[in-house]
């Protein structure tokens, strides 16, 4: 009697996730380069995933990330995970328990400019300097290619920046026009010159943000905006 | 500096256009374009021009007036005006939602 029961819910299940399954939504990362792109990518996978799993590299050196990498099947789950930063979360706040589904695809920063004397300044060969820059520039139209096919985008823009770039206004242009959802994550709000403020006043019709990828502060928030949003 | 009116950017096909712009960058010129580019415009724009960098182009400058609704009930984004110049010979100083501020050297 029991075993029947089982494979009857079992099969309903099966049913159920066949017909009703929810599709992963795919959420680019998308920003100018050297904003953090990588290191939250890093840090949405650490978090729910394996902490021992990078989506790729993060240096000082702009156009690290020179090719579109996409991690699959991420499950944000806001009831599963520990508060990130203690000091910068309200522990008597309701905790959120949203979730989400999704395709983390990183991709390489958008520039208008891509100079291969801007590599030796970091110590690069010029062959190598000039073999980064050909691959910088494919990796930019890469990730122009790929807005066909996301979501979702969060916006990530360095808060010690100023934001009101013609790049960070062409993409925001572009999702308004695709009707995508966009998010934007002011990063860096751990550094002192960080003035999340700017990109509010700049970008007043949209969800702003401000994060820390590095030190993991207020992604709780970010994710609870991400689950509302990108839903 | 090129100025490009309005009139003669629409009779214009949108590659058509993009192509028409880029070259006049290539060639060293500032162009200024009233009635601006699209941001879907400026994006392709941006994909064309890393097909095309090299070692003696690395690329552009671009700024614009962001676009502003209007038409019926609100509904059609109008565009307004846009600089695209070298990157090698323009910079952007200062961009405010009417003001464009740049530096320009012949070098």
């Amino acid at each position: 009697m029991m075993i029947r029961k089982r494979m009857r819910d079992g099969f309903s299940r099966w049913i159920m996730a066949l017909f009703f399954r929810k599709k992963a939504v795919k959420i680019g990362i998308y920003g100018p380069p050297n904003a953090g792109k990588t290191t939250l990518a890093n840090r949405i996978i650490h978090t729910f995933v394996d902490e021992n799993e990078d989506v790729g590299v993060s240096t000082e050196v702009p156009h690290e990330t020179r090719r579109v990498v996409r991690r699959g099947e991420v499950q944000i789950d806001l009831t599963a995970i520990p508060l990130q930063n203690p000091t910068t979360s309200n522990p008597n706040a309701k905790r959120n328990k949203a979730k989400l589904k999704l395709d983390v695809v990183d991709t390489p920063g958008l520039a208008t400019k891509i100079d291969f004397r801007d590599f030796m300044a970091y110590g690069l060969e010029e062959e190598e300097a000039k073999r980064r820059a050909k691959e910088a520039t494919e990796g930019v139209i890469e990730a122009i290619k790929w807005l066909d096919d996301i979501d979702g985008v969060l916006l990530l823009m360095d808060s010690t920046e100023d934001p009101y770039t013609q790049t960070n206004v062409v993409i925001i242009g572009n999702m308004e026009a695709r009707r995508i959802p966009v998010i934007i994550a002011a990063n860096k709000m751990d550094l002192p010159d960080s003035a999340p403020q700017r990109i509010k006043n700049a970008f007043p019709q949209h969800h702003v943000i401000p994060i820390s990828a590095l030190k993991g502060d207020n992604m709780e928030l970010l994710y609870g905006e991400m689950a509302k949003t990108f839903k | 500096m090129c100025l490009i009116s309005k009139d003669k950017m629409e009779s214009m096909a949108s590659t058509e256009k993009l192509r028409f712009v880029l070259d006049g960058v290539k060639s060293g010129n500032i162009v200024v374009l009233e009635g601006g580019l699209t941001a879907e415009e400026q994006m392709k724009l941006i994909e064309l021009t890393m097909i095309e960098v090299s070692d003696d182009f690395p690329g552009i400058e671009i700024s614009g007036y962001p676009s502003k609704r209007g038409g019926f009930f609100n509904m059609r984004r109008k565009t307004r005006l846009t600089v695209v110049g070298p990157a090698q010979k323009m910079k952007t100083i200062k961009k405010g939602k009417d003001l464009i501020s740049t530096i320009i050297s012949s070098s």
